[in-house]
């Protein structure tokens, strides 16, 4: 597997911030001391005169956000998630969710994966945080093609969106030159009908190695790519349920108010079948590797293969 | 100040008074005293320093207003209506179920150019206007209204450090000084004096003025307008409740409404007023 292009997302988002400032004019990126690690940084090289440091100043940047997007600019407004969603919430739900104004909000060093930095900053409440504030949009690109084409199309999308982007290099599974993103649909990867794994960020990828595992052993997978949160596509998780009867979720973030919380909710009304939680088990993380990190809170391959075995065999 | 003007102008904020009082009575909610304080300077504003079109209200080029003291609602409205951008009529049915005049402000109102209420909040959002104004070489001006009290809520001076930072000369700030908070004085709450000090510790020019002459609110608003490279703050030394004899000064009137007979008194005190302007007009 030496051959497989690896990218942090975070690293997607900064160049694709670059690449797309010429073709929308009012595109402008705030950031809070922290452009060199959300990559924003890239921008601001490119672009100085678009690049607005609020400094280590969360709750302010979101209001500022808030006013350029009042006053017809595109704001981007660049921190890690544990500040942008945790620390500066109320604001977001109150002067940028209220006024459903256009601001965009680019959350990097998201999840457990942030690594040795350890729990003060390893976010795993974001989506849960975001997903109560109504007319809000959250967008966990998988790889490197999703977040440069979530970008844009976040952009292009009128009223608030948090793209949650990560810090580890996570293999690039989209092709660019093939790959259609559209904000609200999910993307079936594999067909399969023993099990769906419905997954979120650098748990798609996870996914798919364990899909092949399973197949090895007779186990049909679908696998699912739910790169939006919200708007959930409860028309693709609906036909999962009634197609292949239990669903895996799995994400790199608390397992309460998540993606799988947002999966459990729409089957348990419209088409009841077992759905399992991969994500973080309702616990804080700590320092390491971020790699060593994923194995430990269970979010791996081996992992989602284990508890879709036991899924299948609960039939 | 031409006298005729400034009996206008004093015409103008007894009828904001009065829409004021009886928006919070029929709401029988509502917070009377911060919109009395503030009645005689968002008059000065939308009468003669703003340039806002009630025909055309999200023109591009307007002058921008944000009330981050969002609770005194109000006096927004009222002046509004009183500007044309609805009838004054509507005060009536401020926080009624179905109404759009909202508890606090709500952007989707004519003429309301943000949501606001929680504190603290409003002046970022001045700032991320004026930052855009900047940025286009825009022409207009954006104003925000902040409280007294409100100045304790740490995003403020965030605000204030990032105004100064990329000197938002488009930009003025008026602090409403009427003394009083919710809980009492600001000096027992949790003082945030001293208020010009700490604006100006934070690069911001700092003016003062006598929120009720609006002699001294022209004076010093000229002189604002003069200031170049750094944001402007103006301390509006108020009187909380000004223009209702038994609200004045009186912290309790902070957040109740009238009952039937202090209404009628109110507007009796307000309606009087108004005929003595008018006669001298």
């Amino acid at each position: 597997m030496s051959d497989v292009i690896k990218k942090a997302t975070r690293e997607s988002y900064g160049e694709a911030l670059t690449a797309l400032a010429d073709k929308y004019p009012n595109l402008v990126v705030l950031d809070a001391d922290l452009a060199a690690a959300t990559k924003t940084g890239i921008f601001k090289k490119a672009y100085p005169d678009r690049h607005y440091d609020c400094g280590i100043a969360e709750a302010n940047m979101m209001g500022v956000a808030a006013g350029l997007a009042a006053a017809g600019m595109i704001p981007f407004a660049s921190s890690f998630a544990m500040f942008a969603a945790g620390r500066a919430f109320e604001i977001v739900r109150n002067s940028i969710g209220y006024p459903h104004l256009n601001v965009k909000i680019g959350a990097t060093h998201a999840g457990i994966s942030v690594g040795e930095d350890g729990a003060t900053h390893q976010c795993c409440e974001d989506i849960a945080l975001m997903r109560t504030i109504p007319g809000m949009t959250i967008i966990n690109p998988a790889d490197d093609t999703e977040a440069k084409a979530a970008v844009e199309a976040a952009i292009l999308h009128e009223g608030p969106v948090y793209c949650r982007f990560g810090r580890l290099a996570v293999p690039v599974i989209n092709d660019p030159a093939s790959y259609k993103f559209e904000i609200g649909r999910g993307v079936t990867l594999r067909e399969g009908s023993d099990a769906a794994v419905i997954a979120t960020g650098l748990m798609v990828n996870e996914a798919l190695i364990a899909a092949e595992t399973l197949a090895n052993e007779g186990i049909s997978v679908r696998v699912i790519n739910m790169h939006t949160i919200k708007p959930l596509d409860e028309e693709i998780v609906l036909a999962a349920a009634k197609e292949c009867g239990t669903i895996i979720t799995a994400e790199e973030h608390s397992i309460i108010g998540g993606l799988g919380s947002a999966v459990a909710e729409c089957v348990c009304a419209a088409c009841p079948v077992p759905v399992r939680r991969v994500g973080v088990n309702d616990t804080f993380g700590h320092s390491g590797p971020a790699v060593e990190l994923l194995k430990q809170f269970g979010l791996s391959a081996e992992h989602i293969a284990e508890v879709v075995r036991e899924a299948v065999r609960a039939k | 100040m031409d006298e005729m003007l400034v009996r206008q102008l004093q015409i103008h904020a007894c009828r904001i008074r009065m829409g004021i009082i009886d928006g919070v009575y029929h709401a029988k909610s509502g917070h009377p005293g911060g919109s009395l304080s503030i009645a005689d300077l968002l008059t000065y504003l939308y009468f003669t320093r703003m340039h806002v079109y009630p025909d055309n209200p999200d023109f591009a080029e307007r002058d921008r207003l944000v009330l981050s003291k969002g609770h005194t609602a109000p006096a927004l409205y009222a002046a509004l209506a009183e500007k044309g951008f609805f009838p004054m009529d509507e005060m009536k049915t401020l926080r009624h179920i179905g109404a759009r005049l909202q508890g606090h402000p709500c952007i989707t109102i004519p003429g309301v150019d943000m949501s606001s209420g929680s504190l603290g909040q409003g002046i970022s959002v001045a700032c991320g206007m004026a930052l855009a104004g900047k940025h286009r070489n825009d022409s207009y001006r954006v104003y925000t209204v902040l409280g007294d009290g409100e100045i304790e809520e740490g995003q403020v001076w965030e605000a204030a450090m990032f105004a100064a930072h990329y000197g938002l000369d488009n930009l003025t700030a008026i602090v409403d000084n009427n003394g009083l908070q919710i809980d009492g004085k600001i000096t027992d709450v949790c003082s945030p004096e001293p208020i010009p000090a700490k604006f100006e510790a934070f690069g911001w020019r700092v003016f003062e003025a006598d929120a009720h002459d609006f002699n001294d609110l022209d004076r010093v608003f000229r002189e604002a307008e003069r200031v170049t490279g750094q944001p402007v703050a103006i301390i509006q030394h108020s009187v909380k409740g000004k223009g209702v004899s038994f609200m004045e000064n009186q912290v309790s009137w902070h957040g109740t409404a009238p009952n039937a007979e202090q209404y009628e008194k109110a507007m009796d005190e307000l309606k009087e007023a108004l005929s003595r302007l008018e006669a001298q007009a």
